[in-house]
């Protein structure tokens, strides 16, 4: 997993919008599980996002005829997941963020944070192998975005990559690398994490 | 953390012995703070010279002997957690000191300093969210918690520094180094 981060207009979201497959790059080559996005026709395109690809972003809504875990399973179901397993996946995915008593409603009779958190429990189910977050947290609350980067972290355990897009220290703090961009470009990045076990020697203060 | 009253708390749910409330301290603030057991039998001592806890029978002190909270010591508990925590100086403010003097040096690049300490920060950031990450000990989530918020205010102040110093014009630059300099000096005067 690793974090970007940066000041607005840096480039961040661009960056994710063209791993995405989502916007063409003017110069380069993008890589997506080794496959050049350059040389794909629409139709390869379409497939490796909807399989290969999560996306994470505060402006994604669920699908409004369907209920909130078959938002999840659909995309699953269309790769030829079983329905049970499916459901099951699903199922998981919305009780890691809180919503296992939302999972047969409609997106129109949920509230507006639990439509996000439907939105963004979609993104990484199933063989999903790339996950770009751009500030997936948003609106919700510090204990709800906390949920979400568990989902992110565990999809990342299971051998998923994951792209986040973020200005809040708190989040890009989940990631394994954290990168900064400044007019385009990377300027630093973080040194390699030492264990947890450091923070707790004794008579160590942390931050000083 | 004060042992003292952490004591006081863990004797309002009954009477204990010496070895168990240390064993309790240990537990609960998610082994953040290890003490040694010296530590837990003199602080119990001086609550029991104080009156604000008793122990049964006239033994040595130690693991060995039952203590109990008085009603001057549920007093004393009651007022210290309604007490403001101390005013201690916050310790970005040795930062933001750090960066004051890195403006008036000639040949440093303030701006790589705080892409520097922006670094070290989100690392401290990244192993308290690495200890969130497998804890599911609520005193443990507490603690990295408010570190963490505590971090990341320090990277708020550094981003918006970052952005102030964007937007500086070096013409205005000999006034703002003077007047950073007196409250350099200042700064160091409360120290």
């Amino acid at each position: 997993m690793m974090a970007v981060m940066g000041p607005s207009g840096s480039g961040k979201s661009t960056l994710l919008a063209i791993a995405g497959s989502l916007e063409d790059a003017t110069g380069g080559e993008v890589l997506v599980e080794g496959v050049a996005l350059g040389g794909l026709g629409s139709d390869a395109r379409a497939r490796l996002r909807r399989r290969h690809i999560g996306y994470v972003f505060q402006d994604f809504d669920p699908l409004a005829g369907l209920t909130a875990v078959e938002n999840i399973t659909m995309p699953l179901e269309l790769d030829g997941v079983r329905g049970k397993s499916a459901r099951r996946t699903g199922l998981a995915a919305l009780a890691e963020l809180g919503l296992a008593d939302r999972a047969e409603r409609f997106p129109d009779e949920l509230s507006g944070g639990e439509r996000q958190r439907v939105a963004i429990a979609r993104a990484p189910v199933g063989e999903r192998r790339l996950l770009l977050a751009d500030e997936p947290t948003g609106a919700l609350d510090t204990h709800t975005g906390e949920g979400v980067m568990r989902l992110i972290r565990s999809a990342c355990r299971k051998g998923a990559a994951a792209v986040l897009v973020t200005h809040e220290a708190q989040l890009a703090a989940w990631a394994d690398r954290v990168v900064f961009v400044r007019d385009g470009g990377i300027v630093d990045a973080t040194a390699p994490l030492p264990g947890p076990e450091s923070l707790l020697a004794p008579g160590t203060e942390p931050g000083r | 953390m004060s042992v003292r009253h952490a004591l006081l708390a863990l004797l309002c749910e009954g009477p204990k012995y010496g070895l168990q409330l240390r064993q309790e301290f240990e537990a609960r603030t998610g082994e953040v703070w290890p003490l040694n057991a010296g530590q837990v039998y003199t602080t119990l001592q001086r609550l029991e010279r104080d009156g604000l806890v008793g122990a049964d029978g006239d033994g040595p002190d130690g693991p060995q002997k039952m203590y109990r909270i008085t009603s001057e010591g549920d007093a004393e508990l009651a007022d210290w957690l309604r007490t403001p925590p101390g005013a201690d100086a916050p310790p970005r403010d040795e930062l933001v000191i750090k960066v004051l003097v890195a403006m008036r040096l000639p040949g440093v690049d303030v701006r790589a300093l705080l892409q520097a300490h922006r670094n070290h920060t989100i690392v401290q950031m990244r192993q308290y969210t690495r200890l969130k990450e497998d804890a599911d000990d609520v005193a443990l989530l507490l603690v990295a918690d408010a570190q963490l918020f505590r971090l990341q205010s320090i990277v708020h102040w550094l981003d918006s520094a970052d952005a102030r110093l964007s937007h500086h014009t070096p013409a205005a630059s000999t006034p703002t180094a003077e007047r950073a300099q007196a409250r350099v000096d200042r700064a160091e005067v409360r120290r």
